[in-house]
């Protein structure tokens, strides 16, 4: 609550607004060059910084206000950089917000349900005991997965009340409190691939295909890419998803089931390399344009 | 392009392109990440993080 007459102006509105885009990133892969290589295709003035060499004093506003686009491998220096730039009066691609729940896989359910968002069946438990009870319910197998990481890290198909009981063991012992949140997920059988679908704004601009022998089917696991239609359902569900978490720069990953598509996850700071061929969409131009577009917000 | 040794492999870079945390692989496939500029420094790029991801 703020007292009437004590309210401070709001931060940055002094600073100058550039014309740069300015991308943090802490690993400069093949998707931050491909990136930088579409900002100066685009002619669209951007600035790399460094995210690991950056001190920012929430005391003051800065010189400037800009458009900062995230690219930061690491989830927890995007969202401090992203909550410190906005209370700073900048535009971030993408916001705190989406940050938050895309980064958190419990979020992300929670926020895809309450949007209804057709999801595979998902539910949290706190305790080991209770986290069997919930596998039980759904029925094995289940999938048990962290609420942060990517690429399929530390997801497990679980077939049965040992493996289970096994596996809960460990998180319980081994992990820090994160591990302790049991988010548990319907096992969903799927045609040897799942969706990846890129979200630019408000446009889906082009799907992939994911295949695999695994059941984990993630290109950085393996899975081999090709082109998706991009379909109406497809369009719709997507769509719905990265509304659901607040929109932006998103990619969508969706499974082909017999109850129709599922949403599995939705990523803020998507990975492309595989993409650009596959698809023949300029993903990164698409972008750097946006990024450039949100300029119009510092307004 | 030019050919530079490091304590951990040889790599391949354009030093007037090159940036602070990129990632470059040595001729014997050890993934290497630039650390400074000036002068140039290699460290290996640290294995995956639990709060890494897309």
């Amino acid at each position: 609550m703020t007292l009437a007459g004590t309210a401070r102006p709001r931060r940055g509105r002094s600073a100058c607004v550039t014309d740069e885009v300015v991308m943090v990133y802490d690993r400069l892969r093949t998707e931050e060059r491909m990136l930088l290589a579409a900002f100066a295709r685009e002619g669209l003035p951007v600035r790399a910084e460094y995210a690991p060499d950056l001190t920012l004093d929430l005391s003051e506003d800065g010189p400037e206000r800009a458009v900062v686009l995230g690219r930061c491998v690491s989830q927890t220096r995007g969202l401090a950089l992203a909550r410190v730039f906005e209370a700073r009066g900048w535009v971030a691609v993408n916001r705190a917000a989406v940050i938050a729940t895309c980064g958190d896989k419990l979020a992300t359910s929670a926020a895809l349900g309450a949007a209804g968002v057709p999801t595979p069946r998902t539910g949290v438990a706190l305790t080991a005991e209770a986290a069997l009870r919930l596998c039980e319910r759904f029925g094995y197998p289940v999938v048990l997965k962290p609420l942060v990481g990517s690429w399929g890290r530390l997801v497990a198909k679980v077939e049965n009340p040992s493996q289970a009981e096994a596996l809960l063991e460990h998180k319980e012992v081994l992990g820090g409190p994160a591990h302790k949140v049991h988010y548990v997920q319907e096992y969903v059988e799927k045609p040897g691939r799942d969706i990846r679908a890129f979200v630019v704004g408000g446009e889906v601009v082009a799907a992939i295909y994911r295949s695999s022998r695994h059941w984990i089917t993630n290109t950085a696991r393996g899975g081999a890419a090709s082109r998706c239609p991009l379909y109406d359902d497809l369009v719709e569900t997507t769509l719905a998803a990265a509304a659901a978490v607040g929109g932006g720069v998103l990619a969508v990953d969706l499974v082909e089931s017999e109850r129709g598509l599922l949403v599995i996850e939705v990523n803020h700071t998507m990975e492309f390399r595989n993409s650009v061929d596959t698809t023949g969409v300029d993903i990164p131009g698409l972008v750097a344009r946006h990024a450039a577009g949100q300029r119009e917000l510092l307004a | 392009m030019e050919t530079i040794e490091t304590e951990h492999g040889r790599v391949r870079l354009n030093p007037d392109d090159v940036m602070l945390g990129e990632l470059l692989v040595t001729d014997e496939g050890v993934e290497l990440e630039v650390v400074g500029l000036d002068p140039l420094r290699f460290e290996p790029a640290p294995q995956e993080e639990e709060d890494w991801g897309e």
